[in-house]
C-alpha cells in the first residue's frame, strides 16, 4: 500500500511534452497522534444484543418491490435490497450486461433509479436527465431531458459540478440542477410538469443534493456554505412545485421556524433566537449552514430530519459562538416545518465538519428495550446512535481515527474539542484526524436486516490547517484557511467498515488506497457492492468482508450502487461510473496537482489519482449470464 | 478553442477590413488599394485564394496590445503586490494557489482567454462565463493589472523553479517582456501570420 503513495507524476506540458515532477503524497499521520476507540466512545448504557434484532420499521421500510424510486431506497435509508439471486457462491459470475456513456466527464454522484421497468439518471452539470426501457435489449432510450443550468453555476459549485440524484414518486421524476432549479418531469414524457428556482447562483447558492419526496411534498437544501451562502431546507408541493414553507439554518426563531413545538434535549439549545446570538452581529446572515447532503422522511414518527453544514467562514476565530443551528440535525414537523428538537454535532465547528451525512432510521436494541434510534455518522468522525423521539444521544464512538475532540460528553451532549487540534490565524495547526471532508463525507452507507451491520464507506485523511483573516465578497469562496491533506495512521486512505451498532464497535474493515466516495449497498443474498475511486467495482461478503468479486470500469466510482429486480424477474446491479467530487476533482476538475492545496486542500493527499484513473461518465449494469 | 477563436473573432470586429479578408482571402494587389476601401491580404495565391496561417487564439498584431501593460512587465513589485492581492480578494479561494479548484489552474500552461498581460487584465475586468465573476469598476485599474501579472507569473518557468514545495507561486518572477515574444510557434510554410501591413492600412 504504502509503495503507492509515492511516484513521479507526469503532467502534460504547454506543447505536449511530458516533464516529470517529484509528485508524491505525504506521509502518514503516526498511529500515536490519534486516541483509541476505547478511550474516546462512550455510550449511556452498556450494550444488550439480546434485547431484540436490529430492523428498521416497516412504515419506513415496506416489503421490497424489487424497484429503486429513491436514492436511499426506502425512507429507512437503508439501502438494502432483499434480492438473493446473487450470492457469495455465484457471485464470480457476475457480468457486464450493458454500459450506457452519460456524455458528462465530471463526478457521478447520482443512483440509478428504477420505477415501472425504466432506468432514470441525473448527470452531473449540466444535468442531463436520462430514462432507459429495461424491457428491451440494451436498454434504449426512451427520452432524455436537457435542463440547461447557467454555465456561471460551474464556477461557485464549491467541490465539483456533482449531482446526488433524482427520485420518482407519482409519475414524475424530481431532481435539482446546479444553477438552483429544483424540476419534476412526466415519466412518461420526460417533459416537465413544473420548475421551480430555489438557488441564487449569483451569491454562490448552488443545488447539488437529491431531493425527498414524501406525502406530496419536496424536500430540497441548497449548497454554499463554503461561499458564505445562508443555508435553508424547503418543502415544495409534489404536483405544483410551489413553495411550501422554508426554515433557514440561521437567524431569529422565526426564521428557523422555532416555535413552542421546539423541545431540544440538551439545555444549550434551549432559548430565544439562538441563531443570531451565538454569532457575532450579523454574521448569521453569510454564516452557512447549508441543507446540501440527505434529509430523511420518517413515516413512522412523521417527521423530517435534515442534516446541517458547517458554518461560515472556516476561519473560526471570525465567528466566536456556538453558531448555531449549524452541524447540526433538525427534526421538523413535515406539514409545517416548526422545528421538533435540534442536535449539534460540532458546536462553534473548527474543522469544517458538516453534519450532512445520512440518518439510517432503525429499531434497535439499547440498554435492555428496543428503541426508535436515528443512525448518524458524521464527518467528525463518529457514529451517534439518536433516540429518534427525543434527540437524546445514546452513543457516540469513533468509527475512525480522531484527535480532534475527545469524545461526546453525553450529560451535555457536547462534542469534547481537542484544545491541541483548534485552529488559529498565525499558526499552522499540524495533523488534525479527520480531516476537513470527514471521517467520511455524503456517500451513504447500507444496513442489512439479515447481519445487523451498517457498511460505511469511508476516508482515512487528516489535515494541516492554517486559518487567515477573510472577507466576505459575494459569490466567492469565504473560507480564510488553506489546507494540506495527508493520509491518516497506516496509510490507506479510505476504508469499508462493517459497524456493529449495538456492540459498537466494527465487525470487520477493508482498506483501501483511495477515500471510499461511493455509495454502498446491500443485498438479501449477503453481498455490499461499493466502488473505489481507482475505478474497480467491488462485491464482498456481508459477513466477512473478503473480496468475492470486481470489475474494472472506465473511471473511478464515487456514484451510489443499486440493486433491483428487472421485468425478466433477475437481479441486476447497477452504477454510475465518472471519477470527481471533492477527493476527485483532481482528475475531473481543472487542477493541477504540483499545487497541494488545490481544490480546499485535497490535492496533497491525492496528488497520485490521476496516475489511476481518467475522467469518465458511465452508467454500469451486471448480471448473472442467463 | 471556442472561447479563443471567439477572441480571435472580436478582436477582428475592431479590424473590419482585416478580418474581411481574414474571413474571405480573396483580393488584389495591395498596391492598388486606396484610401477607403478595403486592404489586401498580402500573400496572394494562385486562383487567388489566400493560405492564411490565422489560428484560433494566436492574436498578434499591434491592435491587441494595451499600452497600459508595458509597465507591469519586468516589475517585480507588480508580481508581489498581485499576490497580496489574489488572496485579499479570495482570487485563492477558487484557484488556490494557482493549482485550482473552484476555477481553473494558473500556475499551468492553459489559457482559455489567452495569456498576454492585457488579455488576463481583460478577463478580470469582464468576468467569463463559467463563474469567474467580473472585477471592472469595483477595485482600482492598477490593482487588476497587479493581479494580472501575478497571475501571468505563475506558471513562468522562474517561478516554477523557485517552488519548494507543495504550495507554489510564493516567489513570483517578474513577468519578462520577453515572454510576449516568443509565442513557440511560427506560421507553416507558404503561410503568413504577419498582417501588420494590413492593420495598418494604407499610409
Amino acid at each position: 500500500m504504502r509503495s503507492n503513495l509515492t511516484f513521479a507524476g507526469l503532467i502534460l506540458g504547454s506543447f505536449g511534452s511530458v516533464l516529470a515532477l517529484a509528485q508524491s503524497v505525504p506521509p502518514p499521520v503516526p498511529q500515536d497522534e490519534v486516541f483509541s476507540r476505547e478511550s474516546i466512545g462512550h455510550a449511556l448504557a452498556a450494550p444488550t444484543p439480546q434485547a431484540g434484532h436490529t430492523t428498521a420499521n416497516p412504515a419506513n421500510s415496506p416489503a421490497d418491490d424489487g424497484q429503486w424510486t429513491m436514492p436511499s431506497k426506502d425512507y429507512a435509508s437503508t439501502r438494502f435490497s432483499s434480492l438473493k439471486e446473487l450470492t457469495p457462491q455465484n457471485v464470480m459470475h457476475l457480468s457486464p450486461l450493458l454500459s450506457f456513456s452519460l456524455a458528462v466527464n465530471k463526478g457521478q454522484e447520482a443512483a440509478p433509479i428504477v420505477a415501472d421497468n425504466t432506468m432514470f439518471i441525473v448527470t452531473a452539470y449540466p444535468n442531463y436527465v436520462y430514462a432507459l426501457d429495461l424491457t428491451k435489449a440494451g436498454a434504449p432510450l426512451k427520452w432524455r431531458f436537457a435542463p440547461k443550468p447557467v454555465p456561471a453555476s460551474q464556477g461557485v459549485a464549491c467541490c465539483d459540478v456533482v449531482n446526488r440524484g433524482g427520485t420518482v414518486d407519482h409519475g414524475k421524476y424530481i431532481f435539482n440542477t446546479l444553477d438552483g432549479q429544483t424540476i419534476a418531469l412526466d415519466v412518461k414524457t420526460g417533459l416537465p410538469v413544473w420548475r421551480t428556482r430555489l438557488g441564487n447562483i449569483n451569491i454562490g447558492e448552488t443545488l447539488t443534493m437529491a431531493p425527498t419526496v414524501a406525502q406530496g411534498r419536496v424536500y430540497v437544501g441548497n449548497s454554499g456554505a463554503d461561499l458564505g451562502v445562508r443555508g435553508r431546507l424547503a418543502a415544495l408541493g409534489e404536483n405544483t412545485g410551489k413553495l411550501r414553507w422554508r426554515a433557514w439554518s440561521t437567524g431569529p426563531d422565526h426564521d428557523v421556524l422555532i416555535g413552542p413545538q421546539f423541545k431540544p434535549f440538551y439545555a444549550a439549545d434551549r432559548g430565544t433566537d439562538l441563531g443570531v446570538k451565538s454569532w457575532p452581529p450579523q454574521a448569521w446572515k453569510i454564516g452557512g449552514g447549508t441543507v446540501w447532503g440527505w434529509v430523511t422522511f420518517d413515516a413512522e414518527l412523521n417527521t423530517v430530519y435534515s442534516g446541517i453544514s458547517n458554518p461560515g467562514p472556516w476561519n473560526q476565530e471570525q465567528r466566536p459562538g456556538d453558531n448555531k443551528w449549524t452541524a447540526g440535525i433538525f427534526a421538523r414537523d413535515p406539514a409545517s416545518g416548526e422545528a421538533h428538537w435540534y442536535y449539534q454535532f460540532s458546536p462553534h465547528d473548527n474543522h469544517d465538519y458538516d453534519g450532512v451525512n445520512e440518518q439510517l432510521l432503525l429499531d434497535m436494541p439499547f440498554g435492555g428495550q428496543m428503541r426508535k434510534v436515528l443512525i448518524h455518522i458524521d464527518r467528525n468522525g463518529y457514529v451517534y446512535v439518536i433516540d429518534r423521539h427525543s434527540g437524546q444521544v445514546l452513543s457516540a464512538d469513533p468509527y475512525g481515527p480522531v484527535n480532534s475532540s475527545k469524545g461526546v460528553d453525553l450529560q451535555t451532549g457536547r462534542l469534547l474539542v481537542n484544545e491541541d487540534k483548534i485552529t488559529r490565524v498565525g499558526r499552522e495547526t499540524r495533523d488534525i484526524c479527520p480531516t476537513a471532508s470527514g471521517a467520511k463525507d455524503w456517500e451513504p452507507s447500507s444496513f442489512s436486516p439479515d447481519t445487523g451491520m451498517i457498511y460505511i464507506p469511508h476516508e482515512n485523511i487528516c489535515m494541516d490547517w492554517r486559518s487567515m483573516q477573510v472577507s466576505y465578497i459575494a459569490g466567492t469562496p469565504y473560507l480564510g484557511a488553506e489546507v494540506h491533506m495527508k493520509p491518516g495512521p497506516g496509510g490507506n486512505r479510505g476504508a469499508l467498515t462493517a459497524w456493529d451498532p449495538v456492540n459498537r464497535r466494527p465487525a470487520w474493515m477493508v482498506k483501501e488506497s483511495f477515500p471510499v466516495w461511493s455509495g454502498t449497498v446491500a443485498t438479501g443474498g449477503g453481498l455490499v457492492f461499493y466502488g473505489t475511486m481507482d475505478g474497480w467495482f467491488k462485491a464482498v461478503d456481508a459477513r466477512t468482508g473478503d473480496l468475492l468479486w470486481k470489475y474494472k470500469v472506465d473511471s473511478g466510482v464515487i456514484g451510489q450502487p443499486v440493486s433491483y429486480r428487472g421485468p425478466d424477474g433477475h437481479q441486476y446491479i447497477a452504477v454510475l461510473s465518472g471519477v470527481g467530487g471533492w477527493t476527485g476533482a483532481v482528475v475531473s476538475g481543472p487542477i493541477d496537482p504540483r499545487d497541494g492545496s488545490a481544490g480546499l486542500g485535497v490535492t496533497a493527499v491525492m496528488a497520485d489519482l490521476p496516475k489511476y484513473t481518467t475522467a469518465g461518465g458511465t452508467l454500469y449494469v451486471f448480471s448473472l449470464p442467463h | 478553442m471556442f472561447s479563443r477563436f471567439r477572441i480571435e473573432f472580436l478582436t477582428c470586429s475592431l479590424l473590419l477590413a482585416a478580418c474581411h479578408y481574414a474571413a474571405t482571402g480573396i483580393g488584389t494587389d495591395p498596391a492598388s488599394s486606396t484610401a477607403g476601401e478595403p486592404a489586401t491580404p498580402p500573400v496572394p495565391t494562385a486562383g487567388g485564394v489566400i493560405t492564411s496561417a490565422l489560428v484560433p487564439g494566436l492574436v498578434h498584431g499591434a491592435a491587441t496590445t494595451d499600452p497600459r501593460a508595458a509597465q507591469y512587465y519586468d516589475n517585480a513589485q507588480a508580481v508581489t503586490e498581485g499576490k497580496r492581492l489574489f488572496s485579499q480578494y479570495n482570487c485563492s479561494g477558487c484557484h488556490s494557489n494557482g493549482g485550482g479548484g473552484m476555477g481553473p489552474a494558473l500556475m499551468d500552461n492553459e489559457w482559455i482567454y489567452g495569456d498576454r498581460l492585457e488579455q488576463i487584465h481583460q478577463t478580470l475586468v469582464e468576468g467569463r462565463p463559467n463563474g469567474m465573476p467580473s472585477w471592472g469598476g469595483k477595485i482600482p485599474d492598477d490593482q487588476l493589472w497587479q493581479l494580472a501579472a501575478y497571475v501571468r507569473s505563475m506558471s513562468l518557468p522562474q517561478t516554477i523553479a523557485a517552488n519548494t514545495d507543495d504550495t507554489p507561486s510564493q516567489n513570483p518572477a517578474p513577468v519578462p517582456r520577453a515572454v510576449e515574444q516568443d509565442r513557440g510557434w511560427s506560421p507553416p510554410p507558404g503561410t503568413t501570420n504577419d498582417y501588420t501591413d494590413l492593420i495598418k492600412g494604407p499610409q
